[in-house]
């Protein structure tokens, strides 16, 4: 049954490994969880990673145990169940210290023996035995489990809590203050050492005391940043509801300080042969110079709802386009031209089906301008090989 | 020894989450990562767990320009030097150089200790993945003897974070989470009662009244935590305000209130409502 509640927590995009699963059922079976409240705690300090995953924590602790119509067998098996883990012997010594790849090819093991989600899903946890697993089959059809802990009188307390939803306001897909923005664009940086050779000073002494105080001076090069940030963020009239949200990853991305260098151009709509180099949109610098500037340490980040008339994007003779070519066009060549760009949507998930907005995200990888997305988006652009060495 | 062996102390007020997390922490022998608002008690948790145990507490309080190398030993290769030159000490035995860090000291010492690595994000991003090896096998190897220090007993490790960078995933992995949630009326009475045990309950309820209005007004930077409610009602105590103009005038507002513009931003709540 607990297998469900691994299932649940995957599906609330709780990313799980078999490393915590692992420790969670260890855990059960040395009687760390004697009733429904005591699971619940337990569950949430060994399965979450943040105050951002509690809730979605909660929200499967209540798919899975919280259901409104629990049978009384269900509730009973549940309450045997917690009964035998609690007669394990707490006393027993730690357990002894598997090595992970060995666990992880137990795991693997047990996952290809399992059918299917419903099918001897608990077949690597149990209530007794001696094995890193257990094994019980009291619950072959991974019945859902109800919320009474012990003779059906009613929920458990901590189901209750549960289903309060005490954490929805830690949620990190909530736009959340300056501070959290900053917190994740700071991962865009990529560190090297190629900058002007400086003095290595704690070398240098170490290296000095084993000659024996021949001074030997260590140099090397200055750690530097490699990342340029640029943001395109689109003033039009559409944006205006978004102003304070996009306004606040403007002031965190410009508060940092820590990338080479940051560029901030602001479009109408979508972006034609001139781009502004203000909110205000009176200065303008040609958007092929800019284009030409970005190179393959610039990540761009385009902000905008991206949605318009259809016109506006694919046609040539697009706002103020006198060059004749269509704002899809510019995208794209932005996109070409800069592998390490994502576009930020300040509009929520559900109204992204607007035509333009598809196509747009047919260009740019899509995120919302959540601190959740931010963090995804820092993520799709960080390309895999440009991890340098940090030394 | 049972599970539960954390159930706070007589000045340290924990509710059953965080029990609950202390406990798995210990049966299970992995380090717990304790974040939450400031002035939560994330640091005295520590002690409290070490006094409640009885055993000794090691504390580490980590600095931006903290190398994780420091908590495991570090080689005074300039003494040495500086001895072999001037001293009369015998410069061949490196040992006498090598310095145990906080991890070093908890891994050799003879009985359980509890381990506190304090506000671990002001490090560098690097710090905590530099330390993964040594929390989760509780051992490290000292390169200059060639040897390596294994854990006699798994010290409780109790590590805690401000958020203020983002933890690696790997290191999270292997941490029992816990988050500390600001205390509601209810257990901040508790706790306040624990600080000042002789208060005046009408005192008291006027200051909690607008030290959570206070909290919930818009646009403050910092809001008020435990710490600052306890200072600012001990001077309160002191002082001998009458409730009354505790609720209508915010007396010594500067010690709930350390920043210019949250005192302006509550006096244009007032000024409205």
């Amino acid at each position: 049954m607990f297998t469900d509640l691994l299932f649940a927590l995957r599906a609330r995009g709780l990313p799980i490994g078999a490393g915590e699963w692992l420790v969670f059922l260890d855990g059960l079976q040395r009687g760390l969880a004697s009733d429904v409240d005591a699971l619940y705690r337990f569950g949430r300090s060994v399965l979450c990673r943040s105050e951002a995953d509690y809730d979605a924590f909660d929200l499967a602790f209540t798919d899975t145990f919280g259901g409104a119509a629990v049978s009384p067998e269900v509730a009973a098996a549940l309450a045997a169940w917690l009964e035998a883990a609690a007669a394990f012997n707490p006393d027993a010594p730690p357990p002894p210290e598997l090595d992970p790849e060995k666990l992880w090819e137990e795991f693997l093991k047990r996952l290809a023996e399992q059918k299917g989600r419903h099918s001897g899903g608990n077949h690597w946890i149990g209530t007794g035995g001696t094995s890193p697993f257990g094994h019980s089959g009291r619950n072959p059809n991974g019945m859902r489990v109800g919320g009474a802990p012990r003779g059906g009188g009613g929920r458990g307390g901590a189901v209750q809590l549960a289903e309060e939803r005490r954490w929805a306001n830690y949620r990190d897909d909530r736009v959340l203050d300056v501070r959290d923005l900053e917190v994740a664009l700071r991962m865009l940086r990529a560190f090297r050492r190629d900058g002007p050779v400086e003095l290595d000073l704690d070398e240098t002494i170490r290296k000095t005391c084993e000659n024996a105080g021949d001074v030997e001076l260590i140099e090397r090069p200055a750690r530097k940043n490699q990342v340029h940030l640029v943001l395109m963020m689109d003033a039009g009239g559409s944006m205006a509801p978004h102003a304070e949200k996009v306004e606040r990853l403007f002031s965190a991305a410009s508060r940092m300080r820590v990338f080479k260098s940051f560029k901030a151009y602001y479009f109408h709509n979508c972006v034609y042969d001139r781009i502004y180099t203000d909110m205000e949109q009176l200065r303008r610098v040609s958007t092929a110079q800019v284009i030409d500037g970005l190179g393959p340490r610039h990540r761009v980040f385009m902000v905008g709802d991206a949605s318009m008339a259809p016109y506006e994007l694919f046609q040539s003779y697009g706002w103020l386009g006198r060059e004749g070519v269509p704002g899809v066009d510019w995208l794209r060549r932005i996109a070409r031209r800069s592998p390490g760009s994502a576009w930020l949507n300040p509009d929520p998930e559900q109204y992204w089906q607007h035509p333009t907005v598809a196509a747009i995200g047919r260009i740019f990888p899509m995120f919302p301008l959540t601190v959740a997305g931010l963090r995804s988006a820092v993520r799709a652009v960080r390309v895999p090989r440009a991890r340098p060495h940090v030394a | 020894m049972g599970f539960d062996r954390f159930h706070g102390t007589a000045t340290y007020i924990a509710d059953p989450d965080l029990l609950s997390s202390v406990n798995a922490a210990i049966a299970l022998g992995r380090p717990l990562l304790v974040k939450g608002e400031p002035g939560t008690g994330k640091t005295r948790l520590a002690h409290a767990v070490a006094q409640a145990l009885g055993y000794p507490l090691l504390g580490w309080h980590v600095k931006s320009t903290t190398k994780a190398q420091e908590g495991l030993y570090t080689y005074d290769v300039v003494q040495r030097l500086n001895d072999s030159r001037f001293g009369d000490h015998d410069v061949s035995d490196i040992r006498r150089y090598i310095k145990l860090g906080v991890l070093g000291r908890a891994f050799t010492a003879k009985e359980p200790t509890v381990v506190l690595i304090d506000e671990i994000d002001k490090a560098d991003v690097e710090f905590p993945n530099d330390l993964l090896r040594e929390l989760d096998e509780m051992a490290f190897s000292i390169h200059e003897l060639d040897e390596t220090v294994t854990a006699r007993h798994r010290p409780v490790t109790i590590i805690t974070s401000n958020a203020e960078k983002e933890l690696p995933d790997a290191f999270l992995r292997r941490c029992i989470f816990h988050y500390i949630a600001f205390p509601d009326r209810e257990r901040m009475t508790e706790i306040v009662r624990v600080h000042l045990p002789a208060v005046d309950q009408v005192l008291l309820d006027a200051a909690m009244d607008r030290f959570f209005a206070i909290r919930k007004v818009g646009g403050i930077r910092k809001a008020p935590s435990t710490s600052e409610l306890v200072d600012w009602l001990t001077v309160l105590v002191k002082a001998g305000l009458d409730p009354e103009r505790v609720r209508r005038e915010d007396p010594f507002l500067g010690l709930l209130l350390k920043q210019e513009q949250d005192q302006a931003a509550l006096g244009t709540q007032r000024r409205r409502g």
